[in-house]
This record gives C-alpha cells, structure tokens and sequence, in this order.
C-alpha cells in the first residue's frame, strides 16, 4: 500500500490525536521533575487507572479504585502517626484524619451511590478524576516525602518501585482483562476525505484547555510561583517560607489529575489494560527528554512530534514503531551530555 | 526591662566529623544590629546558617525566649530571614515575581502594602520590576534579595555578607539601608568581611576566630580596640 493523501491525511490526524496526549504527559513530567526531581515513572499506571476507572463506570459498576484510594489512605494516615510519635499535636491528628481517611471515606461513598445512576458521560469523567487526583497526595505522602533530600538516583529507583506495585495493584483491582471506555461524545463530521470524530475534537480541546490552565496557575498565581521558585531554587525557596511538602504535594497531586485526563481522553480510542499505561507514559516521557526536561512549550511541540513519527512509523514500519519513537531519544541525549561537558567546564 | 530577640548558647555546628563551630554564645535585643566579624572561614556564614536552620547545629536557640522551630520555613513564619552570601534569587523570574515571592506566608494585603513601601525604598527595583533577576548587576541583585526578605516582615534579619563583590559606592549605598532599615524596627544580625564598616553601623560586635568567638562588645569600643584594629581593621588606613 502506498502512501497517499487521504492515507498521509488520517496519519496526522492519528498522530496530532495521540501527540495531544503525549503532550500533556510530557507537561506532568516535566513539572512533577522541575519542582521535585522525581521521574515519573508511575504516571502511566494513573493514566490506566484513569481509563480502566472510566470504563468501568460507563458499566454502571463500582470501580476498585475507590477502595485503593482508601488502602492508600490509611497507609499514609500510618505514616503520619508513626512520624509523629514522639509529639502528637491534637490539631495535626484532626487534619490527618480528614485528610487521610475522611477524604477517601467521602469518595468511596460518593461513588458507590453515583456508580450504578445512569449518569452523564461528564460526570462520570468528573468522578475518574476526583478518584484519581488525590491518590498523587497520598503516593507522595508515602513513598516520595520521606525522601525529600534524596538524589535523583535515589528518587529513580523509588519511582521504578511505586511503578512496580501500581502495576500490581492494577493487575489485582482491574484484573487482567483490558477495557474501552464509551467515547464522550458519540458524533462525528467530515472534512474532505477525513471523518474527524468528536473524540479526537474533544482531546485538542481538553489538552489546549489544560494548557492555558497551566499557564495560568504558574504566571498568575502565588503557588503556581512558587513551583517555579522551588524549580529554579529550592534553598531560595525555603528562605522565603515555600515548605517543601506542599510544593512536592501540588506537583504531585496536578500530574495525577493530567495523567487521569489523559486516561480519560485515551480510554474510548484504545483498549487499556491495567500495564498499558507505562507505554503511553513514556512517549510522554520521550517529549519530556526532547525538551531537556525543563521546557513546557518545547516538550508540547516534542509531543507532536512524537505522535507524527509513531503514526507514521507504524504505517512504514509497524514492527519497529516503538523502537523508532524510543530512539528519537539518542541524538538528544547525546546533545544534552555535549552541552553538559560544557557547563561543567564554567 | 526587654528580653533578648535572640540568644544563642553553646552552639556547635559540624561538617561530617570536622566541627567547624565550637560552642558560639550571642544575645541580641530587639531592633539592635548584632554584627559577627572575623576572616574567612572563621565560620560566620556558618553560624548564621545554623540560626536560620538550614544545617543542623546543637545547642539552645531561643528566639524571643522560646526554642526556635525546627525547620526552615517554620523560622520564616516566626519572623526570621536569611540573606544567603549568594542571595539565591530565582534568576529566572521577574523582579516583580521575587519579590511577592518574598512575602509567601504573607496575606494579600499586606503583600500589596510591603511591595509599595519596598518599591519607595529600592526605586531602582521599582524600574526594574519586569526584568528578570538574572540580568541585573551585583548592587541591584544584592538589593532585591533585600527586599525579598523584607517582604516577609521579619523581627530579625540575618544578612551574610551584604558587600561581597560590590563596587565601594554600592557597598556604602548598601550599608546605608542596613542601618536605616533599624528605624522600622527590625533586629540585624549583620556578618561582614568589612569590619570598619560593619562595626560603623552596629550597636554590638563579636568578634570570631576558627568558631570560636574571641572578643565581644560594644561595637564602638571594638572599632578603637588596636589589637583588632591591627588584624581585622586595617590599621594603615
């Protein structure tokens, strides 16, 4: 089959589609990397988690996600008492009942009595999220915030670690077997050759929209700022009062809310088993690379990229589609470890 | 009669196994300036790294008669604030972003109202609050990294060497809004290389030698002290 218009025209539709996706991914990474220096290896269990969440909703049956949130939840509410066993303060106890057990209590409720309602496709989406959103807080409470003063080697490996068992624990709250969502919105329009599908809209929509969000919060508001700070310097950041945690905590908490909007936006386009997610995450992960790990706007038009050559590759070599989207990485690398001599030489 | 704003007793600070200060006492009162002189790798820098709790050191500090808290964000909010020897600006941000970042446990308002005063102070800040940190000169980033910290209200102000690698005109500049900042009522604790200068400005100075504090009093009595003024003061000039 050779390549023509209408077949090059339905490629960059596929790879703008998935690059979208790509994009927001690579935008977590970079962030939850700049603020914190962890690798994000777990965003693609959120990612699944986010699909295989919506999918079983769209059943009208309770997902296991819940629950897991709860397990979570109690085990970062141990954590906290256990680190605070020499001084007990009453208020913080009050706070971390809430926060810990109360919060996931009140989700795993809630979506046992909206669950089985024949509920809109947008609340539904609205309820993947707030599942998902706050198991960042509680992954980072447990595994990343005792290590805060870690190297990123250090960080890496834990990151390996949290990916590791997210993957179990999908494995034993999903099961096995692989899940497609029901699209938001079922319509579609042509454009000459192409039929575009409301989905494939709705995922540039959500990504530019998520985009200017970002952009907002990081330029307008005083948290947002103070990300930045910690990103450019931490000790400068701590002098004027930004603790730590709670930079470490937003980080974490939007990268798991991007991860399960892009699970979400993935879900109805392709079927999603519990260890799909790792995959999907490391295309963002390359656009993350490819924008030096520091560049937002960079990484998003990386994203792009890497949703073109994967599109195409899989037309003109569907065999080696990974190993050339993967080794998109090398001359860039080898680019970076130049400029690096170089600033060590200063 | 008024406590102590800051009292140190017994200090003691160590790099792995190497102690580097060894058992440092200072008091100081509140809206005084406190200035620790001595030479390089005297471990001044150190001692006011330890005050602000970004190493660990062992010994009681008492901040307005109570224990300081432990971490570094907790000291901020309690009202002290560390101007680092290298000011560790966020280079890559605005003037304008720096110095409301100053004011981060701060509620809006009184963001608003210390922004307008420090613009009225440092109005060459105020020209250049669209610019980012990284590109002004050495005078001008040691004065937002002044009024970064003034932003977040301090009682206490520790500055680690405001004048290093500034032009002399700047360093007196400097100097001037250190001791006319005391009219707001803010206690400095001032580490200066330039002892002439800094011991001009204070109201007590202690003198430190390889951490250990050697000589301490009022500062216009060290400035005429000859043995300091001979290794410390320059007795030529």
């Amino acid at each position: 089959m050779h390549l023509d218009a209408t077949i090059a025209t339905f490629l960059i539709q596929d790879g703008l589609t998935n690059g979208a996706v790509y994009a927001l991914l690579g935008l977590a990474i970079v962030l939850v990397f700049s603020v914190t220096r962890v690798i994000f290896i777990p965003q693609g269990e959120f990612v699944a988690y986010g699909a295989l969440t919506l999918a079983t909703l769209d059943t009208g049956n309770v997902p296991g996600t819940p629950k897991l949130l709860l397990c979570f939840g109690v085990a970062a509410f141990l954590l906290d008492l256990w680190s605070w066993r020499r001084d007990l303060k009453v208020d913080a106890l009050v706070r971390n009942v809430a926060l810990n057990l109360g919060l996931p209590l009140l989700i795993y409720g809630a979506v046992l009595y909206l669950a089985p309602l024949q509920l809109p496709s947008v609340v539904r989406v609205l309820i993947t999220v707030s599942i998902i959103a706050p198991m960042g807080l509680y992954v980072y409470r447990i595994a990343y915030r005792p290590l805060a003063d870690a190297s990123v080697l250090v960080l890496l490996i834990t990151s390996v670690g949290v990916h590791l068992a997210m993957l179990g624990l999908g494995l034993i709250f999903f099961g096995p077997e692989g899940l497609r969502a029901a699209p938001l919105h079922d319509g579609s329009f042509s454009m000459g050759p192409l039929l575009v599908t409301a989905q494939s809209v709705l995922i540039y929509l959500m990504t530019i929209l998520i985009m200017i969000a970002l952009y907002f919060f990081f330029e307008k508001t005083l948290l947002g700022k103070a990300l930045r700070a910690t990103a450019v310097n931490r000790l400068g950041a701590r002098l004027v009062g930004v603790r730590t945690q709670l930079t470490g905590v937003t980080a974490f908490v939007l990268a798991a809310t991007i991860a399960a909007l892009s699970g979400v936006l993935m879900g109805p386009i392709t079927t999603i088993y519990y260890d799909t997610g790792f995959l999907i995450g490391l295309k963002g992960f390359v656009a993350a690379i490819l924008g030096g790990m520091g560049s937002f706007p960079v990484t998003a038009i990386a994203a792009i990229g890497v949703g073109m050559v994967e599109s195409f590759a899989s037309f003109f070599a569907s065999n080696y589609k990974e190993i050339i989207v993967f080794g998109l990485i090398v001359p860039v690398l080898i680019w970076l470890s130049i400029g690096a001599v170089h600033h060590e030489e200063e | 009669m008024s406590r102590n704003l800051l009292e140190l007793t017994d200090i003691h600070v160590s790099y792995g196994r190497a102690e580097v200060l060894h058992g440092i006492s200072l008091a100081m009162r509140p809206g005084s300036i406190v200035t620790v002189i001595g030479a390089n790798g005297a471990g001044k820098t150190t001692l006011l790294n330890a005050v602000m709790g970004v190493i660990p050191s062992t010994g009681a500090i008492l901040y307005d008669g109570v224990p300081v808290p432990r971490s570094v964000e907790a000291r901020v909010a309690a009202g002290l604030c560390l101007v680092p020897e290298k000011r560790e600006l966020f280079s890559s941000m605005t003037v304008e972003d720096n110095i409301e970042l100053g004011g981060f446990l701060r509620s809006a308002s009184e963001r608003g109202e210390t922004r307008e005063e420090l613009y009225a102070r440092f109005p060459r800040l105020a020209e250049r609050r669209k610019q980012l940190a990284g590109t002004l000169s050495g005078g001008e980033r040691q004065m937002l990294a002044l009024a970064r910290a003034l932003m977040s209200r301090p009682r206490l102000l520790l500055l680690d060497e405001p004048s290093l690698g500034l032009a002399p005109k700047i360093v007196a500049d400097i100097l001037n809004i250190v001791s006319e900042l005391r009219k707001t009522g803010v206690a400095i604790l001032l580490v200066e290389q330039n002892a002439r200068a800094a011991l001009e400005i204070a109201d007590e100075g202690y003198l430190v030698e390889l951490g250990e504090v050697r000589r301490s009093g009022p500062a216009a009595e060290l400035a005429v002290d000859p043995a300091l003024m001979e290794s410390y003061l320059g007795a030529h000039s």
